[in-house]
């Protein structure tokens, strides 16, 4: 299954960290960030709430890059 | 500007007058270096306060190597440097100001740019109007219910998709298709959303769902476009990886090994001021900003600027491989011709005329191949199609049906000759539709096709734009096929292909051509989605409202002009060299400035410029690909 969120990030560089933080998170398949169009488009694995994954993408992330947000 | 941006340019207006106040102070008073570096201190937290913050927060996060951190080691390093030398502080604060106006330029750089090109894209209709006991109101288009009437006034998008109960109007479908030249529209006619109705009041029964409808599949094939990151992009990301800490490790080996080195080994004073200096010099240079925000800067520009001249394109992979392309494969129907079919003669005939294109048209009439829609044409009246029975198509060569008691076999050469009848052919151009009734050759009806008015120009295009071979493939008669290929001046050409034997040549030609070329190839959607799939780029044409096509094709081309394939190489080219030019240039001066940085030629007020300037440099660059109109 695959889900669009809209996130707010300053930079392209913490984009792409932000990515990669939502890659490693359990239960993502793949994880694209869309600097320009401030999206990210999740791939989750089957059987997979993406409620609750979504919830450990935001805090890897926000790991990675403290100023971002992605609106759930 | 918005708030975060407003607020950084107040710390950036503050910081700076702060700074040259004291460094105007300090040039006519003698202030101790404690006192200076205290006073000194109230700018550079001010402007580099939040660096300072995420560079502790990513040590803590065991995400070292970032471009605060960079800041934050070169800056106070030098910091500390200006207090034990004696020196100056305004460089720290300097490189911190630099940084910072370079971070917001980038930033209203990049939030202009997104709002321009959402801009260019804005077709997304708010509302529809319904009337509701004689009063027009407005509804959410999502909530309208296929089949309803909706009522679009001139100025106004059309939200839905339908057909016209009531009206005459011209629509202006630019915003779809970058055509200015407004369309003629009168009741019974189908609209697609997303044009804008110009001149008269229009009642719409709707055919779809908003979410079905073409406006909506347009925003969301352009909204998720990019998720398939580019050659370029991959690079680049990478690149920064490797980068960031590969540049520490030298500024830390430019501290450390020549002073050690001149110690030990040359017996010399170590200087470790000024290499300590050098390295954190080192370190402003590095800074991956430049590269790192213009490449996909450059590719949402050119995405955005394609979008605008009604050439979609669903990702910066498909961009970058559009750029590379050197074959053109086409299909004939559709793509160069106009595949509006004209009955123009009816030859051999042994029954009457008009008798044998009825018996064609009703053979045909469960079709939707433009032929058949020609056969019906000529008819003219209604076609009762209870009286056709018993239909079978035999694909690639034409029909068989019971038309009122007579067994009608509609088709190519190759349907008489699998019926063991003897046919005759005429010599003029055009597809051949051989008829036998009950068993007996009738006649043969021809059909002729128009070549579209750009067809021959666009050939010509796409050679000047540097593609060196071009193929079309059809299925239709091989006269035909040479006739057309002749006259456009076509490299290659094969025909009577069924809609297999396409994707087998595209395969063919995919294994002949070089590992570095790319094949591009251009249809209009119908039949040909499995070689618009196969083929390195799928272009789709005229695909306004045919969804198999959005869905199959990786470019597609808003109206039916084979000019715009040209037109989208050409854009394509554009944005990949603006992509090269950054690339190119960014590690150059990098490169450049490091070498000199580490010979000491280049101090920090140079290494700040190197850093920022590049950066808005390459900015104002990757927008240059959003001006494609010209091309």
């Amino acid at each position: 299954m695959k889900k669009t969120y809209k996130i707010d990030v300053d930079c392209a560089n913490c984009a792409n960290k932000m990515e990669d933080a939502a890659k490693n998170t359990a239960g993502v398949k793949d994880a694209t960030v869309n600097f320009m169009a401030l999206k990210m488009i999740v791939e989750f694995e089957e059987g997979q709430d993406p409620k609750a994954v979504m919830q450990d993408v935001l805090k890897n992330c926000k790991k990675v890059e403290d100023d971002c947000e992605i609106y759930l | 500007m918005n708030k975060k941006q407003k607020k950084m340019l107040t710390r950036i207006i503050i910081a700076a007058v702060l700074m040259i106040a004291f460094k105007v102070i300090s040039a006519f008073v003698n202030i101790p270096t404690v006192i200076l570096f205290i006073m000194y201190m109230v700018p550079y937290l001010v402007i580099g306060y939040d660096i300072l913050r995420k560079a502790v927060k990513g040590i803590l996060n065991k995400q070292v190597f970032d471009e605060n951190f960079l800041m934050a080691v070169a800056t106070v390093g030098a910091i500390i440097i200006a207090l034990v030398d004696d020196g100056d502080f305004t460089e720290a604060i300097a490189v911190m100001l630099f940084y910072q106006i370079g971070e917001l330029f980038q930033n209203i750089a990049v939030g202009k740019s997104r709002k321009n090109i959402s801009e260019l894209m804005d077709i997304r209709p708010d509302y529809a109007n319904i009337e509701v006991d004689g009063k027009l109101e407005q509804v959410d288009p999502d909530e309208v219910e296929v089949g309803t009437i909706i009522v679009v006034q001139p100025g106004e998008k059309v939200p839905i998709d339908g057909i016209i109960e009531e009206g005459n109007t011209t629509l202006n479908t630019s915003a779809l298709t970058g055509e200015s030249l407004p369309r003629q529209a009168k009741a019974g006619d189908e609209v697609i959303s997303g044009c804008i109705n110009m001149s008269g009041v229009l009642k719409i029964r709707t055919t779809k769902e908003f979410g079905e409808s073409t406006v909506s599949k347009i925003l969301d094939l352009v909204e998720n476009a990019s998720s398939k990151k580019s050659r370029s992009e991959n690079f680049i990301s990478k690149f920064a990886k490797i980068y960031t800490p590969a540049v520490c490790y030298g500024a830390l080996a430019l501290a450390i090994i020549p002073p050690l080195v001149s110690m030990i080994f040359l017996g010399i004073s170590p200087q470790w001021g000024m290499w300590i200096y050098r390295a954190l010099t080192f370190l402003v240079i590095s800074c991956p900003c430049a590269l790192v925000i213009s490449i996909p800067l450059s590719f949402f520009a050119g995405i955005g600027g394609a979008s605008n001249q009604g050439v979609l394109v669903k990702g910066s992979s498909y961009l970058e491989a559009l750029a590379e392309t050197n074959i053109v494969v086409f299909d004939k129907t559709g793509t160069m011709t106009q595949g509006v079919f004209e009955v123009s003669g009816v030859y051999n005939n042994t029954i009457d005329k008009d008798e044998l294109i009825k018996y064609a048209a009703f053979a045909e009439s469960y079709s939707t191949h433009p032929i058949s829609k020609s056969l019906q044409k000529a008819y003219g009246s209604d076609i009762d199609k209870t009286l056709v029975t018993d239909v079978e198509e035999i694909s690639g060569e034409g029909v068989k049906a019971n038309v009122s008691g007579h067994e009608v076999a509609a088709g190519n050469r190759k349907l008489m000759r699998r019926l063991g009848l003897e046919y005759a052919e005429c010599k003029e151009v055009g597809t051949q539709v051989h008829v036998a009734v009950d068993g007996v050759y009738a006649g043969l009806i021809l059909i002729s096709d128009l070549l579209k008015p750009h067809a021959k120009q666009a050939i010509e295009e796409l050679k000047k734009a540097g593609v060196h071979k071009t193929v079309m493939l059809t299925g239709d008669a091989k006269n035909v096929a040479d006739a057309v290929a002749k006259e456009l001046n076509i490299d290659a050409v094969y025909s009577e292909l069924l809609p297999a034997d396409k994707v087998s040549k595209v395969e063919e030609l995919l294994d002949q051509k070089k590992p570095k070329e790319k094949l591009a190839f251009v249809g209009d959607g119908i039949n040909d989605a499995p070689v618009l799939s196969r083929a390195d780029i799928g272009i789709a044409m005229g695909a306004l409202g045919s969804d198999a096509a959005i869905e199959a094709a990786d470019i597609v081309l808003m109206d039916d002009d084979p000019l715009k394939i040209s037109k989208a190489i050409k854009i394509s080219r554009k944005c990949l060299r603006i992509v090269y030019e950054n690339i190119y240039f960014a590690i150059g001066v990098k490169l450049i400035c490091l070498v000199l940085g580490a010979l000491g030629i280049a101090n920090m007020w140079v290494a700040i410029f190197a850093d920022v300037g590049v950066m808005v440099i390459a900015v104002i660059n990757a927008i240059r690909a959003l001006f494609v109109k010209n091309l």
